[in-house]
């Protein structure tokens, strides 16, 4: 039996959503709130519960309108490099500095979409974000760290 | 009241007065397209500018920026798929794959002119019946507002889904489930943080907009770069449509912006209601207005799908400050902002406000319908210069819109867990894009998630834990039938394609 990927997504949502309302039943409320009409944990297990429902009736009932996708035809390898980009990008920020970090961030992503044009990855790069960090930091006092500008003395 | 719009008249076009609401217009748009700075984060920016200013000034400049921003988030749904803004989700319904089609200056013009005819039309609306309708807000109860986020989540699910309402139920579900995550608004119990100090404020709505919209929307496009169906769209994307409009469409406009108008000021009369459920459902009606035929357009480009919205969440704007200047009740977050900056200039607004600061109530409903023409005189020149974002080749465009997402959530947290969980959702919604679950409900879902609990807590409180607080009211009542009504005919549906 072929089962279609909504279906194995629904199968997968109804997992969650029971682990959801395991989580839920462990919240702990106040003692006196115990018993009360409504305390911090009704709304998720109502919530668990609806999960639990709607994924069992997509699993279920036949499908009205399947999603076909054609899997052959997708960029794995772009968007994954992608990804990893920015958890590189997100790990670099603090550590690194906004400037630096998001400066070498773009040229990357450029270079790994396909870009040659040198002369505006320059541009949309350092330039860009020099001006955009000026926009926050000079004229909206929006503090950006940046360990980076400081150690070159550029930033206070 | 002829003598409070005389003094309203007088303060509004004070030389300081206009130019504030030009800076504003202008600053908000601006603001209010960067994916992640919507208007509240724009108004939070304006406050301690404006404490050197009179309080009519300042809330002039605040009013302003506040449209501005709105008609911006509206420029960015349409231009890029990300709204900056929940009031604008349902604005790229139609902007998008309009300005997928090339006509994207059209599509700009569009909203230019919705925005303007919604905001004057509430903004009359506003003059007029302001002291009345706060009474009509005041008839609502906890039970019904718990059953109108319902229907809201409802109609968006059955309307928006293309077919998919199971499947747009579940990604309400899933909203819902984000938004419980955080300390309970009540007890200070935490809930769903796993021990971490990251999430025991919960998720933040910015975070969540960017990473099922602008995030997910740029890695599809790269993940289905070699798909020829999706080339064939990005090669429209570089496009520059016209900004005129054809009789045909200006006649659709005509016909959607009256009733979008109304039914935008009502629900922004309603505290807590505000754009994202006007904007919601006004798509919903009127996709039951139209005939068969623009029936069929609408998620693919239609001028009435994209009017309605786009003329709603303008009108609702002017509704939500019904309840902030008659009742001192915020209708909105945007709202809730500028009653902070009120309350900082020592006003208190209320009942009174009339009596005790007129030339303050009667100058920010006319500043709004300033504000409404200078937007229009301001963006309509600039729309073919806006929608040359869209030359920008896709090998650049993808990474300044990660950029600019990641950008957004850092400069609300500053910390790098926050990037983590977008990059995550992110993902997770790109595949789930891909099978046609829809993001439109899981966003409403995210943003109503603590209003809804918060009117379901006093409902089942004040009925002591019965449910029969559904069918207590006449109101609700009404509210509950639509909800099933809605249900069944998704039910008959399905099974006629089945059978079909």
């Amino acid at each position: 039996m072929k089962i279609s990927p909504s279906k194995i997504i629904s199968l997968l949502f109804f997992i969650f959503s029971g682990f959801y309302l395991y989580t839920a039943h462990q919240i702990q409320v106040f003692t006196f709130d115990e018993n009360a009409a409504f305390n911090a944990k009704t709304f998720p297990i109502y919530l668990g519960y609806a999960g639990l429902i709607f994924s069992a009736l997509y699993v279920l009932l036949p499908e009205t309108r399947p999603s076909n996708v054609d899997l052959t035809v997708l960029d794995y390898k772009k968007t994954i490099t992608l990804v990893i980009l920015m958890i590189l990008y997100g790990l670099t920020i603090l550590r690194v500095g906004y400037f630096l970090s998001t400066s070498i961030f773009l040229v990357l992503s450029y270079i790994v979409l396909g870009e040659r044009k040198w002369l505006w990855i320059f541009l949309l790069s350092f330039p860009f974000v020099a001006i955009f960090m000026y926009l926050l930091h000079g004229l909206l006092n929006i503090y950006l760290r940046d360990p980076f500008l400081q150690y070159i003395g550029i930033m206070g | 009241m002829i003598e409070g719009i005389l003094i309203g008249l007088e303060t509004a076009f004070s030389l300081k007065n206009l130019m504030m609401v030009m800076i504003g217009c202008f600053s908000g748009t601006i603001i209010g397209m960067l994916p992640g700075l919507g208007p509240m984060t724009a108004i939070a920016l304006m406050i301690p500018i404006t404490y050197g200013f009179e309080p009519s000034t300042g809330l002039i400049l605040m009013a302003g920026v506040y449209y501005g921003a709105v008609f911006g988030g509206s420029t960015s749904s349409i231009l890029i798929n990300a709204p900056g803004i929940p009031g604008t989700v349902a604005t790229s319904f139609d902007g998008y794959p309009m300005a997928q089609q090339g006509k994207a200056g059209k599509a700009l013009a569009i909203a230019a002119y919705s925005s303007f005819a919604g905001g004057t039309i509430a903004a009359i609306f506003l003059l007029i019946a302001a002291p009345s309708l706060s009474k009509v807000s005041l008839a609502f109860r906890s039970p019904d507002y718990f059953g109108l986020m319902i229907l809201g989540l409802t109609a968006v699910s059955a309307f928006s889904a293309k077919g998919h309402f199971l499947k747009a139920m579940m990604m309400v579900v899933l909203g819902l489930m984000l938004a419980s995550v955080g300390q309970d608004t009540l007890s200070d119990i935490p809930r769903f943080t796993f021990q971490n100090m990251n999430l025991s404020d919960g998720i933040s709505f910015v975070l969540v907009v960017m990473a099922t919209f602008a995030m997910s929307e740029a890695l599809t496009i790269i993940f289905k770069a070699n798909d020829p169906t999706r080339v064939a769209k990005q090669i429209s994307l570089s496009q520059l449509g016209s900004i005129k409009l054809d009789k045909i469409e200006t006649k659709k406009m005509v016909t959607t912006i009256p009733r979008s108008s109304v039914l935008g000021f009502i629900i922004g009369v309603l505290p807590g209601a505000g754009s994202t459920i006007a904007s919601f459902l006004a798509y919903g009606m009127e996709r039951n207005f139209v005939n068969d035929e623009e029936k069929q357009k609408f998620g693919k480009g239609s001028v009435n799908g994209l009017a309605a919205p786009e003329t709603a969440n303008n009108a609702a704007c002017s509704g939500s400050f019904v309840p902030l200047l008659t009742l001192g009740i915020p209708g909105s977050g945007t709202t809730a902002v500028m009653l902070g900056a009120l309350l900082g200039f020592g006003i208190q607004p209320g009942p009174r406000l009339y009596q005790t600061n007129p030339e303050i109530f009667w100058s920010v409903i006319m500043s709004m319908y300033i504000g409404m023409v200078i937007l229009l005189i301001l963006n309509l020149p600039l729309i073919p210069y806006i929608a040359r974002v869209l030359a920008t080749p896709r090998t650049f465009l993808i990474p300044l819109i990660l950029f600019f997402s990641v950008t957004g959530i850092y400069l609300m947290s500053f910390n790098n867990f926050d990037i983590y969980l977008m990059i995550g959702i992110a993902v997770l919604a790109t595949i789930l894009r891909l099978y046609d679950f829809p993001m439109p409900p899981l966003i409403l879902a995210f943003v109503l998630g603590g209003l809804m609990e918060e009117n379901l807590r006093r409902s089942l409180l004040i009925s002591d834990g019965s449910w029969s607080f559904l069918w207590d009211r006449p109101l609700t009542i009404v509210i509950m039938t639509v909800i099933v009504l809605i249900v069944l005919w998704q039910c008959i549906k399905s099974f006629k394609t089945k059978i079909g």
